[in-house]
């Protein structure tokens, strides 16, 4: 198995150590450049402070206040035809820059166009809901929450989606542990047996390909099995050899080593 | 009135089995294993397709039941997630005794590929486990051999035997 290293402060650390190496970024345009977009972005500019914008894979990216996210999405799908959240969610900048980047991907129908609205929120910061604007919105701010701990506010039913309720951690933070933490690792039995179950079931078991013959309890092996729990560590039962079809053993279970003639082409011939 | 008369001291012979109490319960046991189902992921589907008609688990008295109460055998068929490990121990605590388990699958037997936080490293560590059958996903036959595996092994087993004494790590 490959190791585990903690990448718990994998943010400050660039991958890379080359010193001529230049992350490659995807080229940007000036939305002017795109008819549709260029008229879109001027009426965004006239009523809300937009930090940065730029085309992208053909698609417009904007920067706007997270204060303003409900008024710019309503106005893009009430004036500006952007009638469909497809996806909205966060990325984790809290190393850099202590705080998320939250993301709405709008496609519009008619306009056959696609813009993605950005904002960023410092860590302790709630964003406003816009589940009464998009649906969609709905699942995707509580996944939102459920990963990354970030509050929206206004939402109808905040609540953890995919992760138990009474998970402890935000599970898509950078910071978390890919293999979870104390928590984490011991969820199951702390739920169902408690916490005096520990000793008991041990920790888990990473290794995929781990065998223990002489553990009774997690191993048992067919043919000679003993009671669950039995130290075999002294004597152990003899082995038996499996009963293939042939020796009126399993059915369909065939002797594969069995040394097989090879017919002569005279024999095959008189079959 | 009986309209003949068998002389069963002269023709075939008494009409009388000699047989141990353990070996015709476990005669009716290992021939009538209902299932529980449940598929909770990709081997869910080998599971399905064991039970229908090209493999036709109903052949050897596996009978698929949606309910824990009628069933005898778990076939943990899938990976199993630490929000579902309460459901599943809670299920097994329901089936009446005897009860066996299969686990299906690298998933339910170690956690298979899913090394992370969100999946229990083994069905074992939440309910105990008669047999591990590997594989990604395993084949129907292989789950049939399961099935023939755990009949011998009960077969091998004493009637009257009392689980619950021998689980204490289970308690
Ligand atoms: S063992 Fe493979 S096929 Fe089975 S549930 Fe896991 S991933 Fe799916």
């Amino acid at each position: 198995m490959r190791p585990y290293r903690p990448k718990d402060n994998v943010q400050k650390k660039a991958y890379y150590n080359d010193r001529f190496y230049v992350t490659p970024q995807i080229p940007k345009d000036d939305p002017a450049s795109d008819e549709v977009y260029s008229k879109d972005i001027e009426k965004l500019q006239s009523k809300f402070s937009i930090s940065e914008s730029y085309i992208q894979r053909g698609e417009l990216v904007i920067y706007i206040d997270p204060d303003s996210n409900v008024e710019v999405l309503e106005f893009l799908k009430d004036e500006l035809d952007y009638s469909f959240l497809m996806e909205m969610s966060a990325v984790d900048f809290l190393a850099q820059r202590e705080g998320f980047e939250i993301f709405y991907e709008l496609l519009s129908l008619s306009k056959r166009k696609r813009i993605r609205v950005k904002t960023f929120i410092k860590e302790n910061q709630a964003i406003e809901s816009v589940q009464h604007l998009f649906r969609s919105a709905n699942f995707a701010e509580r996944e939102m929450f459920d990963m990354f701990g970030i509050q929206v506010n206004n939402h109808p039913y905040l609540k953890r989606i995919l992760m138990p309720d009474d998970w402890e951690g935000y599970p898509l933070r950078k910071t978390y542990p890919l293999q979870g933490d104390e928590f984490a690792q011991w969820y199951e039995v702390d739920k169902i047996f408690g916490k005096e179950a520990r000793d008991i079931v041990g920790p888990e078991i990473r290794d995929s390909a781990h065998i223990d013959r002489y553990d009774t309890e997690r191993f048992a092996r067919l043919g000679h099995e003993v009671p669950r729990g039995t130290d075999i560590s002294k004597d152990e039962p003899d082995t038996d050899n499996h009963e293939f079809q042939e020796e009126g053993g399993v059915f369909l279970i065939k002797d594969l080593n069995k040394p097989q003639k090879v017919l002569s082409e005279k024999e095959r011939r008189e079959r | 009135m009986a309209q003949h008369q068998v002389n069963y001291g002269q023709d075939a012979g008494l009409p009388v089995a000699l047989t141990t109490i353990d070996k015709i319960v476990n005669w009716g046991r290992s021939n009538s294993l209902w299932v529980l189902t449940y598929g909770l992921a990709c081997c869910g589907i080998e599971m399905m397709a064991s039970g229908a008609s090209r493999y036709d688990f109903d052949r050897f008295g596996t009978i698929f039941r949606a309910s824990p109460r009628q069933a005898e055998v778990m076939v943990i068929a899938g990976t199993l997630t630490k929000k579902h490990a309460e459901f599943i121990r809670r299920l097994y605590d329901q089936m009446a005794e005897p009860k066996w388990v299969i686990s299906m699958g690298s998933c339910a037997n170690t956690g298979g590929m899913f090394n992370t936080y969100a999946t229990v490293q083994g069905a074992d560590r939440v309910v105990p486990v008669d047999i591990y059958l590997p594989g990604c996903a395993p084949r129907p036959e292989t789950l049939q051999y399961a099935v023939m595996m755990l009949q011998k092994k009960i077969r091998r087993e004493p009637a009257n035997r009392n689980r619950n004494l021998k689980q204490k790590r289970f308690v």
